[in-house]
């Protein structure tokens, strides 16, 4: 099932695709929902797809001895799942699991490279759109490396 | 006569976190004006001294809402106030959260600093979002509340969850830069750590909220709160009586001066 | 109606101030210095004694007359009477919280240089005691670290006078032109042994006047000093002034305008308590403490704080300067740190220096 455009265009992820770029996107997408509890990957599987999350929550998490599986991060509303597909080795560094009933659009990655290969303007609207997903990630989690509302006493 | 506090009792004390609780106090005999939200007063433990603390709740009938958190010697004796002692006020000082005009709300708290927030979520007006921040799961305040605010967007998010966490891990600015909001309609109120303030205010002018629509709730060493001690200077403000809440396009380039 | 008082005259200026219930304050030599005391007298003032001042330096001089008000600022300023070192601000026992009693005498201050009129002016805006009444000493003679001209302070008498008086000594006397400036001090004047002021008294007093303006050891530069504060805040400057601070506190100390108090609580066995404010200094680490530390660590961070406050930012919280041009920051300074040196390094290092934006 494709995304229904609706879909798309109240993300503010997407406010600076155009229209027609926001289509493509679509082209390569699907709904999908989940039960709370599905496992979406796990670390060290292939990356070929990424989410972005319309309701619910998802966290992402890691396996540490004595403490198990540690969630480090929330993914809600809006926001965006999934980065390894873009790096080499195109492996999952964390592991991701639906905390509360959920609904994402998928993308299909493969698709979406091709795409932005083959149409240069649309990879450069994408890059942007996330490296602003990153940058606001990246500094979230700067900020919470202060520790900002412990008790200073 | 400034400096004489009102004497009130510590009607019931509500245990919030592991350092921070709330005091109900009722006047013994003469009350104080009425608080708005956003302002705060001096409240005095006997013998320990004063600390300014802003009200976090306003029932209307005249008691005093005020949720401390242990950090310091006077706060950790307002904080282990049982009920029965009285605790010295002064107040109300300082400006109130600017709520005329507002079409949504927009309301963001980082720890604590949830507490002088919490009268605006009471009565919220039209569209209203909240979000919170806290250190842990343990650590937020006024949660059975929280999670039924009616009318109310929630969103709560801990730096460090844990197994039983389902809700969001993150910092604000996440919710903060995917929410749906409308620039034009925005009012938004953030309170907590000036860091926290300082990132909030920027991803929501990324976002189109223009800067005159921004507050922010400032705090500085405030020990007479009425502008004679001068401890509580930011550049030009006194902050205990130009202050606590301040418009961002003022508090901006205070804000960015390092150890002002 | 102006008159002129001899040495009788202004003792008997102070005679009258005492029946009518006044402490009368004035300038007594003390440790090497003139300082502020009660006077039952006018032989307790520092006749004969000048000063030498200058950046870290002060000392007190034999002068070749007998002049009376022929000293520039001391060590203290007027504010230690309205403005007390330490004040009980309140007390609370098992019965509930009292107001401690203002026991502040009723003052006459005497010999009040126009620099600290102002500074009297300034402070009341602030701390609520009682109106003194004021006896100015019009300044004929102004010492090294004095500018009170940039501050519009001086040397003559502003505002807020009761008398004024303006010293003269020639081959006609030891004489005081004594202007009343409310009716209270006419009243006091028409009590007092003296004769009509001619216009050549009037006269001789304005000249002396306008020639201590333009006798001024210092001057701040001509800029607009609130802007040029408010557009340094990241002056590499403020670094170098740290370099030679202290952070002693003294400046704020001896400053007559300097008004911030901390709150310290005590309490006795019996479980009473009290609150008292005391003196402090933003040039205390403690100053700026919030829970988890002090926001203003640095040196260069006080020193900031201080003279943005005094020049800069008491315009927006009172509509005035902070500064009355008195120099007793720069002689009590031990690093000799001069306020008229440092603003004039900050107008040449600013593009803003001159202009408001």
């Amino acid at each position: 099932m494709t995304t229904p455009m609706t879909g798309l265009d109240t993300l503010p992820l997407f406010t600076n695709l155009s229209h027609t770029q926001r289509a493509a996107v679509a082209g390569v997408s699907r709904i999908e929902t989940y039960e709370a509890g599905t496992r979406l990957f796990d670390e060290g599987g292939l990356a070929d797809q990424c989410w972005v999350v319309q309701t619910g929550c998802v966290t992402v998490d890691t396996v540490v001895p004595q403490r198990g599986r540690v969630a480090v991060q929330s993914i809600g509303p809006g926001e965006l799942l999934g980065w390894s597909w873009l790096v080499p080795p195109y492996r999952w560094h964390f592991g991701a699991t639906v905390v509360s009933p959920t609904r994402a659009v998928v993308v299909d990655t493969a698709a979406l490279r091709q795409l932005a290969g083959e149409d240069p303007a649309l990879g450069y609207q994408l890059s942007l759109v996330l490296l602003e997903a990153l940058l606001n990630r990246l500094q979230a989690t700067r900020i919470r490396l202060l520790d900002l509302y412990r008790n200073p006493s | 006569m400034t400096w004489v506090p009102t004497p009130y009792r510590v009607a019931t004390r509500t245990v919030e976190t592991h350092d921070s609780a709330t005091l109900a106090l009722r006047p013994v005999a003469e009350s104080l004006p009425a608080f708005r939200p956003g302002q705060f007063a001096m409240l005095y433990a006997h013998g320990v001294g004063e600390v300014p603390i802003s009200v976090s709740a306003i029932p209307g009938d005249g008691t005093l809402v005020h949720t401390v958190r242990s950090v310091g010697a006077v706060s950790r004796a307002l904080h282990d106030a049982a009920p029965g002692t009285v605790i010295g006020v002064r107040g109300p000082f300082g400006t109130a959260w600017r709520l005329d005009d507002v079409e949504d709300l927009l309301v963001v708290a980082g720890g604590i600093g949830l507490a002088p927030l919490r009268p605006v979520l009471a009565h919220p007006s039209k569209r209203t979002v909240f979000i919170a921040g806290a250190r842990t799961p343990q650590d937020l305040l006024y949660t059975a509340e929280l999670s039924h605010l009616s009318g109310v967007d929630t969103v709560l998010t801990v730096d460090h969850g844990d197994h039983d966490w389902n809700g969001r891990i993150g910092f604000v600015t996440e919710p903060l830069a995917s929410i749906p909001l409308d620039p034009d309609r925005t009012t938004a109120l953030l309170c907590g750590p000036e860091p926290m303030m300082r990132f909030c205010a920027r991803t929501l002018l990324g976002r189109g909220v223009p800067a005159e629509r921004i507050q922010v709730s400032l705090e500085r060493n405030m020990q007479c709160g009425i502008g004679l001690c001068g401890h509580c200077q930011l550049g030009p403000l006194l902050l205990c009586r130009s202050g606590p809440v301040v418009g961002y396009p003022v508090a901006e380039p205070l804000l960015l001066t390092r150890e002002l | 109606m102006n008159v002129v008082l001899g040495l009788d005259g202004l003792d008997a200026l102070v005679g009258v101030l005492r029946e009518e219930g006044h402490v009368v304050i004035g300038p007594v030599l003390r440790d090497d210095a003139i300082t502020l005391a009660e006077l039952s007298s006018a032989a307790d003032l520092p006749s004969g004694w000048g000063v030498e001042t200058g950046p870290g330096h002060y000392r007190v001089r034999e002068r070749e007359d007998a002049a009376v008000f022929g000293h520039s600022a001391g060590p203290q300023s007027w504010k230690r009477f309205l403005h007390p070192p330490r004040r009980t601000l309140v007390s609370s026992d098992s019965t509930g919280f009292h107001a401690a009693r203002d026991d502040t005498p009723d003052y006459a201050f005497l010999g009040v240089r126009p620099c600290d009129l102002a500074a009297i002016a300034k402070l009341r805006q602030i701390v609520a005691s009682k109106l003194p009444f004021v006896v100015a000493a019009q300044c004929t003679e102004p010492g090294e670290v004095c500018f009170c001209t940039s501050m519009g302070c001086g040397p003559g008498a502003g505002d807020g006078y009761d008398i004024a008086l303006t010293e003269r000594l020639d081959a006609d006397g030891h004489r005081f032109l004594a202007t009343p400036g409310t009716e209270a001090g006419a009243a006091v004047l028409d009590r007092l042994p003296g004769r009509v002021a001619t216009k050549q008294d009037v006269a001789l007093a304005e000249q002396d006047v306008a020639t201590a303006a333009r006798r001024m050891g210092r001057a701040l530069p001509e800029v607009d000093l609130r802007d040029l504060l408010a557009a340094n805040r990241d002056s590499a400057h403020w670094e170098a002034v740290a370099q030679r601070c202290l952070t002693c506190g003294n400046c704020t100390m001896v400053c007559p305008t300097c008004f911030c108090v901390s709150v310290e609580d005590t309490t006795d066995l019996d479980g009473n308590a009290e609150r008292a404010e005391r003196w402090a200094s933003c040039f205390e680490i403690d100053f700026s403490h919030l829970h988890g530390g002090a926001v203003r660590t640095s040196g260069a961070a006080r020193y900031r704080q201080w003279m943005t406050h005094k020049l800069g930012t008491w315009h927006d919280q009172f509509g005035t300067s902070g500064c009355v041009g008195c120099g007793r920051c720069i002689a009590w300074c031990p690093a000799g740190i001069d306020i008229t040196e440092e603003a004039a390094a900050l107008s040449q290092t600013t593009e803003h220096g001159g202009e408001r934006r």
